[in-house]
């Protein structure tokens, strides 16, 4: 019901995204969708792509602060208030969101979220009947 | 095994008594050998018969690094220049380095230091051993390398720099010893680990750390990544280089070869000796050298001087782990703060390397300390991919270090491997207060 999400501690500091970004190029990796948490002194850098463990690998030999964790991506309608009726299943149900972005799949809008509270969020994508992507439905 | 009980184990009242006489002798070759002293005494109205006794040396006047640095290369040099043998200078970061010559009695006596020092690391002859302090001006390569010479080991001279070769050449030879700053093993530990050296390919088994301070935490990590046993060695090119003090398999405390160096612990304020067990500025007065002997020199190092017995059967006096420096010493915001101490605090979190670098400036005429850390990537994980997770990782570190420091210091944390390690001496303070 989640899919992996990479997570990478940077610095801010011109060349560090770059030499990333590199690393993933080189695995042969494409990212598919990507947002980067910044604050003045670091940023966190999220990635969803395809082969996640394998990148994670990667890019850990290379010395990179890298995690991995599990991330709702949930399909939304492609309208004004799309993630409005998205995110409001969930907060009604009391699931908290630590943080959210948003990418098109196929010119589906998918709305992507981090959760502390997993196992309520999986009761309300089924009670609701919210599709979610899982790995097989990302692209090659 | 105890390389030379007739001197590592006399008895206190003999240890004394020999101290005495050897101190009168220095005191009258100084006297008639170095205008410096000999001005110094007259100043004080010194003869050197008033020098009879070790506890006469209280009356003796101080020797500083600026007194060294003012004599300047050859002034404290007592001995001819064809009886010396041997010049070494230690690294002037301003001014004029120190000039250190040796005659060959003291290249001798060093070596017999360094090879009791080996012997209570239980290093002998079937050993391999590889020097990797730096040879040449620095005494750390060449003081080693001679005791290694005379416990009858095999010394592989491999010096710092080309660390991968250096691995290789542990892995291939099965060298069982080492010599080198703390530092430096674990950058040998982190490239053997990136060439994939593992421990059970190596045979090391003993290391001689010196040349920097180091933490209790510090020799954990590296005996675990090396597969040793690691034992302080102390020393400074001021009074011969390493080997002035050395521990023995009890790892309590660094004995010191108080038969030529005799320690002093003084306040460093007031000057005044402080009773064992006190910590405070160490101070080395030379009883046998003959090139550039030293009367009560302030090393500025700070540490205690440990009463009691060693149940390792040495009787010479041993100092405790050098627990700052009075120069590295930084007033912040009018209280002292030592670079150790953080350290101490940084070895504690399992989440950050081994390396900090404190950075001091006076911003609004008010002092600040940033303390900058790196995350070890080993612990970066899913729980810290915000940064609010990251700003709490912080402000645990920050709290930390204000229970030790009693001041408020920022904390940075770092990607892994930004900041820099060297390959010899770290740099750990960038005092920016000193620039304005
Ligand atoms: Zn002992």
């Amino acid at each position: 019901m989640t899919i992996r999400q990479l997570s990478i501690f940077l610095e801010n500091q011109a060349g560090t995204l770059q030499k990333v970004l590199e690393l993933i190029k080189q695995a042969h990796i494409q990212i598919i969708a990507c947002t980067i948490a910044d604050t003045a002194e670091y940023g966190i850098f999220r990635i969803i792509c395809r082969e996640p463990d394998r990148a994670c690998r990667e890019l850990k030999e290379a010395g990179v602060a890298v995690a991995i964790s599990d991330v709702f991506a949930v399909e939304m309608s492609n309208q004004p208030g799309g993630a409005a009726d998205v995110v409001s299943h969930f907060s009604e149900a009391g699931v908290g969101i630590t943080y959210m972005y948003a990418f098109l799949l196929d010119g589906r809008g998918i709305l992507v979220f981090r959760t502390n509270q997993e196992e309520l969020a999986r009761e309300v994508v089924t009670r609701c009947g919210l599709r979610v992507l899982s790995a097989d439905d990302l692209p090659l | 095994m105890i390389w030379n009980p007739n001197k590592e184990c006399m008895s206190r009242e003999q240890m004394r008594e020999l101290q005495g006489k050897r101190l009168h002798k220095i005191v009258e070759y100084v006297y008639h050998n170095v205008p410096f002293y000999r001005h110094k005494l007259q100043e004080m109205d010194l003869s050197p018969s008033d020098i009879r006794t070790i506890d006469d040396i209280v009356k003796l006047p101080f020797t500083t690094k600026k007194d060294l640095r003012d004599n300047y290369p050859f002034g404290l040099q007592a001995a001819p220049q064809s009886e010396v043998i041997r010049i070494h200078a230690s690294s002037g970061t301003t001014g004029n380095p120190t000039i250190v010559g040796y005659t060959r009695k003291d290249i001798s006596i060093w070596s017999e230091c360094m090879a009791r020092s080996l012997t209570a690391y239980g290093v002998g002859r079937e050993d391999i051993f590889s020097v990797s302090y730096g040879y040449g001006l620095f005494t750390g390569g060449l003081g080693a390398h001679n005791g290694v010479e005379t416990v009858g080991a095999s010394v592989v001279p491999a010096s710092t720099g080309n660390t991968e070769k250096h691995a290789r050449l542990i892995r291939d030879l099965g060298v069982t010893g080492i010599a080198c700053t703390p530092s430096y093993a674990l950058y040998l530990a982190e490239t053997m680990e990136r060439m994939g050296i593992t421990r059970d390919q190596i045979k090391l088994r003993v290391g001689a750390f010196g040349a920097e301070p180091w933490t209790e935490n510090m020799r954990k990590e590296i005996q675990d990544r090396l597969g040793l046993k690691g034992y302080n060695l102390y020393g400074l090119s001021e009074i011969m280089g390493p080997s002035v003090s050395y521990e023995c398999e009890e790892q309590h405390g660094s004995h010191i070869n108080e038969d030529h160096f005799f320690p002093e612990v003084i306040d460093p304020v007031t000057l005044e000796p402080l009773p064992a067990g006190q910590t405070g500025e160490l101070v080395f007065t030379t009883l046998t050298k003959e090139g550039m002997p030293v009367l009560r020199y302030r090393t500025r190092d700070l540490c205690a001087l440990l009463p009691g017995d060693c149940p390792c059967g040495r009787t010479n006096v041993r100092m405790s782990a050098i627990q700052g420096r009075t120069d590295d010493m930084l007033i912040i915001r009018g209280i002292n703060v030592f670079p150790s101490q953080v350290e101490s605090v940084v070895l504690t979190m399992e989440e950050f390397a081994p390396r900090y670098l404190l950075v001091v400036d006076r911003i609004n005429n008010l002092d600040t300390l940033m303390v900058q850390v790196e995350l070890r990537p080993e612990y970066f994980n899913a729980t810290l991919d915000t940064p609010a997770a990251i700003d709490e990782l912080e402000k645990r570190f920050a709290d930390k270090l204000r229970s030790v420091l009693s001041i408020n210091a920022k904390v940075q944390i770092k990607a892994p491997g930004t900041i820099e390690r060297s390959q010899g001496k770290s740099v750990r303070v960038i005092d920016k207060r000193k620039l304005l």
